[in-house]
């Protein structure tokens, strides 16, 4: 592998000059056909704009190969970059959290990827994150094996494409696990790998449970009329076009209705099994000796992930409600460095596609390396006030909405059909309530807070208490009549802090109690149940004697305050 | 079952605070006033409806700006220990943060036009996570100073902030 010592400068490879403009060409391309299609002849200046643009952008992009210099010092990471207003991005090297590896098409015809660097911080902001666009694909493994392994000889770091390293693996080990105090001392047996999990081609059939495709087709709608629009093309003039749209119009409207929502949803499960397969073919998912956690994937778009596992706090097992109803679910890393969100596939924090619920809950058991109660056991449920407030907040807003509507319809000229629809609403928001409910849950199980919550997404997050920075308690005013809390634990990874929701206060404050010996102690009062209403605010301020405090609450007491 | 409960925090923000938060909202319901002022002499149509929807308005205002400010005095608090910053804030929906002073990564202070004409200051504690910056406004500037540099002092003490 590349093994460099020293501190030189090194530069992205030069192949990425030929691979910048057609990436802009291929952006641009609406434009460009709407050019050629439409010519100079309708009059507007739009494409010609485009075409200008696209001229700049190819320009600024092959400057960035003259202005984009790398290097490794045995303390730090620094990109230099910029033309007119430089720039030197450094990250320290302990800081580096991931390592993403991506190569699109055209990357790997050339040989390139492109290596994005992900550090506890700056990713947050959006800002300041290191990216290298791009790099010969064996440098950018061997970078990410230089950054991410701290012995500087890494064998079989998997380059763009899973190279059958250690497939043979004699079973699954959870050894060397999660815990932080394990994964350090790692056997010096340079790069061990070992499998824990690998696509099977019958999870495809969770691919069109997925709806990715909605954005596909959405996608493609969009590019359709973008070119409609620029060049200049009515659309209903086209013989197919036109011949479907009369045989559309020649149908009633509920018929319409009717083959409308078919065909999308043909379209969508199409689009979404393709998507699965270009987003998660060769997946795999596999530990290295030297503490990390590695997801190869991608069909034609190849993505390498590579996630310190100390850094990882915990998983997140999430069933939106379509795959829920086939027994299949996702898994997401709560790690520092990666964000969420996005659709959860595009970003790198994805360990497991869309699976067999079971095959989800065994590969999340063995990247935490513990108990499998933590991702499968039994949930505390948060009692009829919390299954009440389900009620009341679903029901509410609907017929909230019934009734404005029914005004509406009495004094103005509303069309019935939107209270009628509200009606019809109602037994779907209860049973929605209900399935809230049904999933609300949390537990504390070895070292780790798990909490459950959603219906549309269930979501079951396992978090370890290590990675638990603060809490935080919220009370609305009706939580408080029903004697509830919402208890949020911060953390520098995934979401940045995950809820337990409506649970009762004095359960809340014994998780966080439990989560952050001692950090609590101070705070609370304890133990007079007799003279306190349950739903005693704790923040009520007119408390005239707390015992516990000394001191007491009163604002001038204390030498700080001057005012 | 309920046996502990959160005690509020040990200090109250400064008094000055209140005229801040009645100043800060007056001005926000004076743009709005003035707008709706503008309105009504400019044309003449349907001017009882107008009346009164700014007669609401100077209502709804005058008790925002009376009540709100006590309320928020009443509820908003802070402590600090060697371990932990803990903070009371909220009206409809109270909120109560605790974040270890060993996890504190930024302690920002900042004032504001209005805060600067109260001589009030802000300060901001931020840790690793997004979620939990711990915010106390309505100090004098002096409290505010001196709980900055001893939160900086204290989180300089310790290291790690679990990234």
């Amino acid at each position: 592998m590349t093994s460099t010592t020293g501190a030189e400068w090194r530069r992205l490879s030069p192949r990425m000059l030929v691979v910048h403009p057609i990436q802009e060409v291929v952006r641009l391309a609406p434009a460009l056909i709407g050019l050629l299609v439409a010519g100079s002849s309708s009059g507007g200046h739009g494409p010609l704009w485009s075409l200008a643009g696209l001229v700049v952008a190819v320009l600024f992009g092959t400057l960035r190969w003259f202005t984009t210099t790398y290097r490794i010092t045995p303390e730090h990471v620094q990109v230099r970059k910029g033309l007119v207003h430089r720039k030197v991005l450094t990250v320290p090297r302990d800081r580096v959290r991931t390592v993403d590896v991506t190569a699109n098409i055209l990357h790997r015809v050339l040989g390139l990827a492109r290596v994005e660097v992900g550090t506890g911080r700056s990713d947050r902001k959006g800002g300041g994150e290191l990216k290298l666009d791009a790099l010969g694909a064996r440098e950018a493994a061997g970078l990410r094996g230089e950054l991410l392994h701290r012995e500087s000889r890494t064998a079989g770091a998997p380059g763009e494409t899973a190279m059958g390293t250690a497939m043979d693996t004699a079973g699954y080990t959870p050894e060397s696990a999660g815990t932080p105090a394990a994964a350090v001392p790692a056997p010096r047996q340079a790069g061990v790998e070992t499998e824990l999990a690998a696509l099977r081609p019958e999870w495809i059939r969770f691919g069109p449970f997925t709806l990715s495709g909605l954005i596909t087709v959405g996608i493609i709608a969009g590019f359709v009329s973008r070119l409609a629009s620029e060049g200049n093309v009515n659309l209903g003039q086209i013989a197919p076009v036109k011949s479907t749209l009369g045989w559309f119009g020649s149908l009633s409207l509920p018929l319409e209705i009717a083959a409308g929502v078919l065909i999308l949803a043909v379209f969508v499960m199409i689009a979404s099994t393709l998507g699965y397969i270009l987003a998660f073919w060769g997946f795999r998912l596999t530990r290295h000796s030297s503490g990390t956690l590695h997801v190869n994937r991608g069909l034609i778009t190849t993505r390498a992930t590579t996630i310190e596992e100390r850094r990882l706090r915990g998983l997140e097992v999430s069933e939106p409600l379509l795959l829920r109803a086939v027994r299949g679910a996702r898994l997401i890393a709560v790690t520092t460095g990666l964000r969420v969100g996005q659709g959860a596939q595009r970003g790198g924090s994805m360990l497991l596609p869309p699976a067999p619920l079971r095959e989800a809950q065994s590969v999340a058991t063995r990247v935490l390396g513990g108990d499998a109660a933590t991702v499968s056991g039994p949930l505390v449920q948060h009692g009829p006030a919390a299954a009440r407030r389900r009620f009341t907040r679903s029901l509410g807003v609907v017929v909230a909405w019934i009734v404005v509507c029914l005004v509406l319809w009495e004094w103005s000229d509303l069309p019935a059909w939107t209270w009628v629809a509200g009606l019809a609403l109602l037994p779907v928001t209860a049973l929605i309530a209900a399935d809230r409910y049904r999933n609300l849950g949390h537990a504390l199980v070895a070292g780790h807070l798990v909490t459950r919550w959603g219906s549309l997404v269930r979501r079951r997050v396992v978090l370890e208490y290590d990675g638990i920075i603060g809490w935080n308690v919220e009370r609305s005013f009706f939580q408080r009549r029903a004697g509830l809390v919402t208890l949020t634990a911060t953390t520098a990874a995934g979401r940045q802090g995950y809820r337990v929701q409506d649970v009762g206060l004095g359960e809340a404050l014994r998780l966080a109690s439990a989560g952050s010996p001692g950090l609590l102690d101070p705070f609370l009062s304890g133990g007079r149940p007799s003279s306190r209403h349950e739903t005693q605010v704790p923040g009520e301020p007119r408390v005239p004697g707390e015992p516990r405090v000394p001191g007491g609450p009163s604002d001038i007491a204390h030498p700080l305050i001057s005012g | 079952m309920e046996t502990t409960t959160l005690r509020p925090p040990q200090h109250r923000v400064s008094r000055t605070a209140r005229w801040y938060w009645a100043a800060r909202a007056a001005f926000g319901w004076l743009v709005l006033i003035a707008v709706q002022v503008i309105w009504l002499v400019a044309d003449g149509d349907d001017v009882g409806l107008r009346l009164a929807a700014l007669v609401a308005t100077v209502i709804v205002a005058v008790t925002h700006v009376t009540v709100m400010p006590l309320w928020r005095y009443n509820v908003h608090r802070w402590e600090t220990t060697p371990e932990a910053v803990y903070t009371q804030s909220g009206w409809f929906k109270q909120e109560w943060r605790i974040a270890p002073v060993s996890r504190i990564q930024t302690v920002d202070s900042a004032r504001g036009p209005f805060e600067q004409l109260f001589r009030l200051a802000n300060v901001t504690v931020t840790t690793a996570s997004a979620a939990g910056p711990v915010r106390i406004s309505g100090l004098d500037r002096e409290t505010a100073q001196r709980l900055v540099d001893e939160l900086t002092a204290n989180a300089q003490a310790t290291a790690g902030d679990a990234t």
